[in-house]
């Protein structure tokens, strides 16, 4: 590669980490109760991530198309119900389907220990539990996102 | 299904990121909603205390220090733990465990798409069948889950809101099938659609329609099951959803003046339905708070019936609540200081003078709880009520300088409230408007925010942190409810007449489309095994189906 070509190329890098997160946060399933999804929400906005929440009941093919159409490089899942081994799976794999494999996929909600693992295979990267601080997601977010998720 | 799952703290980190530091605890001088506490209270707190008006005796209005005049000697609060999971044989054995360990009521929990009105064979409920709660799908299921249990020997609460008419319904005909008499049958549906706008986002059909089908079941019931408590007016929700403890009290009371109204304007005497009306509040960790919350709520809504809607019946203006431990409060890290948390919520419950109680289980942070911390739960009530002596003596507290300061400042609060909610031109309008939401999702940041800066400590999680493995056996749901259930509805499609079911579903869609009171054609419906999602479908059909827009 030509030097001038190596810099043009550092440049764009450079503009692609700089530029703003986008996040998606999804309620998937049935499931209505959003209080954590909000917090999460307001928390990524206020620390200067942009966030488009997708409100409740969501399918995993509403999700990937609102991730697609909104060129983010997060999607956010909340998910209290237990339908979790049902939803994460299929969104993994949509997201793949569409060429989407760099958006980073965080999960917060109920998950039991034994079922962590199984997420992880799947693609799952950030699993956040009861307990957890507004604070360890966005840093979390921040050290794992890629931000060239979208491919052209 | 109940596996040993060990907890360790590295599981509650399973990103292994470096996490924020543990926060030292400051001190707390506001109440949760964020009332200035002064260091002490004196009499000069309370020279505004009139004890005929404020507060009066127990048993005599405006009810303040409780709606019995003898308390808990006269009448012990009941028992109730809220219970389902997995099919209805699974929630029928933990019913029978509970009788045996003691319990005094029954309340059913639903999984997520029986709340929503979808059959185990609908496509979005993939996933979700028996996790939440127990699948119950029609009257089969509805048999096979009181199973052994008479239902004139029983009351049960059953926690079912878009689809309680058709709940109703089934738990009626049962009734019919055992040979009891509607006029007997005892217990209570929470039926409340306006808290689920507001907070708990279980809703079908558009606010209208809604509440057309709760008007319809307290013009029923009012005739045909008298002892039936028709709606269960929440904030329990409200609270867990991020609220104050005076928004929890203001909302829920407001939404209880929207049911009155709207029965009315249905044409209905307001003494005819207002005496089987019931409340349901959150009991949380603000322990003072939470006992003047109790008996601001009663003092209020005496007024309201008396003075606002004119109710002659005195049991009208009688508020009459169960209580449930904030569950919201329970935390996965230090599982059992959940059983501590627990105690002092129910303490303040019973303090407040509650009717009902739930207590929580230590391991709901994780999961269903366990029939081994389920029937722990229960013992904390148990033990409150026959070894600590609270019983004995009616509204403890009264007099208090602390407790009658925050009762009068938490019906003042709650006075400015539906000052605001009329003002948007009712509950429902401000629902519209997005008014008690954005309240809640404020109330609901601004408390994440206390925490992680340690404003507000949380033991075991911001403040003394421990690293130490903790093994605590957890209830696990899986995949194999989802097969049962869609076998059995299977099954009950193959065995049922078609034709009568189609004709049943024709009349509840025209039910829908008049003005006819909708419980009518339910329970021919039911009778005839009419599935749950074909009921809720054909009232899609005529009234469509709501969804909120989405806001942060």
């Amino acid at each position: 590669m030509l030097a001038i070509e190596c810099l043009l190329e550092m440049g764009m890098q450079c503009e692609r980490v700089m530029r703003t997160i986008r996040v998606v946060i999804a309620k998937s399933g049935l499931d209505g109760h959003d209080r954590g999804a909000k917090v999460i929400a307001r928390a990524l906005r206020d620390s200067g991530m942009e966030v488009i929440y997708t409100g409740l009941r969501q399918t995993p093919e509403q999700i990937v198309e609102t991730v697609l159409q909104e060129d983010a490089d997060v999607i956010g899942l909340s998910i209290l119900s237990g339908a979790h081994n049902h939803i994460c799976p299929r969104i993994a794999e949509l997201l793949k389907m569409k060429g989407m494999k760099d958006v980073l996929i965080v999960v917060g909600g109920i998950i039991p220990d034994v079922d962590i693992p199984k997420l992880r295979a799947v693609g799952v990267e950030g699993i956040f539990l009861p307990g957890s601080l507004m604070q360890d997601v966005v840093n979390f977010i921040r050290e794992h996102v890629r931000p060239s998720a979208v491919s052209k | 299904m109940e596996r040993r799952v060990k907890v360790s703290s590295l599981s509650r980190n399973p990103n292994k990121v470096k996490e924020s530091e543990s926060t030292a605890c400051k001190k707390q001088t506001v109440t949760s909603s964020g009332y200035p506490l002064a260091p002490f209270y004196e009499s000069d707190d309370l020279s505004d205390l009139d004890y005929q008006r404020d507060l009066n005796d127990p048993g005599e209005f405006p009810y303040t220090r409780g709606i019995h005049p003898t308390g808990y000697r006269g009448k012990l609060w009941t028992m109730r733990q809220f219970a389902g999971f997995g099919t209805p044989e699974e929630t029928n054995n933990r019913y029978h465990q509970l009788i045996a360990a003691g319990g005094t009521g029954l309340s059913v929990a639903f999984d997520l798409p029986t709340l929503m009105g979808r059959d185990p064979d609908d496509p979005l409920s993939a996933g979700e069948i028996g996790k939440c709660g127990v699948s119950v799908a029609s009257l089969s299921d509805m048999e096979r889950l009181f199973a052994g249990i008479r239902l004139s020997d029983v009351t049960t609460s059953m926690t079912i809101n878009s689809s309680a008419p058709m709940l109703l319904a089934m738990y009626l005909v049962l009734a019919e099938r055992q040979g009891v008499d509607w006029q007997e049958v005892n217990g209570t549906i929470q039926n409340d659609i306006l808290k689920e706008f507001i907070a708990q986002k279980e809703y079908i059909y558009p606010p209208r329609p809604s509440m057309r089908l709760i008007t319809d079941v307290f013009a029923f019931c009012g005739e045909h099951a008298p002892k039936w408590n028709t709606i269960s007016v929440s904030g329990y929700h409200i609270r867990e959803a991020g609220s104050t403890a005076v928004q929890e009290l203001a909302f829920t009371l407001r939404d209880g003046i929207e049911y009155v109204q709207y029965g009315i304007d249905a044409g209905l005497d307001v003494d005819t339905f207002a005496p089987r009306m019931s409340f349901f509040f959150n009991a949380h960790s603000d322990f003072f708070e939470e006992i003047a919350k109790c008996r601001a709520a009663r003092k209020i809504w005496s007024h309201v019936m008396r003075n606002r809607f004119h109710a002659k019946d005195e049991r009208s203006w009688k508020l009459r609540f169960h209580s449930q431990t904030a569950g919201g409060s329970l935390t996965g890290q230090q599982a059992y200081n959940n059983v501590m948390r627990t105690t002092w919520q129910a303490l303040a419950a019973v303090m407040g003078g509650t009717n009902s109680l739930h207590t929580c289980s230590l391991d709901e942070a994780l999961a269903l709880p366990t029939s081994d911390a389920a029937t722990l739960a229960l013992r904390t009530q148990q033990i409150i009520a026959h070894e600590t002596g609270i019983t004995e003596v009616a509204d403890p507290l009264g007099g208090s300088y602390l407790i009658e300061t925050l009762t009068r400042e938490m019906e003042n609060k709650a006075n400015s409230y539906f000052k605001a909610i009329d003002d948007c031109g009712g509950m429902v309008e401000a629902i519209e408007q997005g008014y008690p939401q954005r309240e809640i999702a404020e109330s609901a940041y601004r408390d994440q925010k206390c925490v992680e800066s340690g404003e507000r400590a949380v033991v075991g999680v911001t403040t003394f942190v421990d690293d130490g493995d903790a093994e605590i056996p957890t209830l696990y749901i899986d995949e194999s409810t989802e097969q049962k259930q869609l076998d059995q509805l299977q099954l009950l499609k193959r065995q049922r007449d078609t034709d009568r079911v189609a004709r049943a579903l024709e009349q509840v869609r025209a039910a829908a489309d008049g003005t006819t009171n909708m419980m009518e054609p339910l329970l021919e419906a039911v009778r005839v095994y009419a599935t749950l999602g074909e009921m809720c479908n054909a009232l899609r059909d005529v009234w469509g189906e709501y969804e909120e827009i989405p806001m942060i």
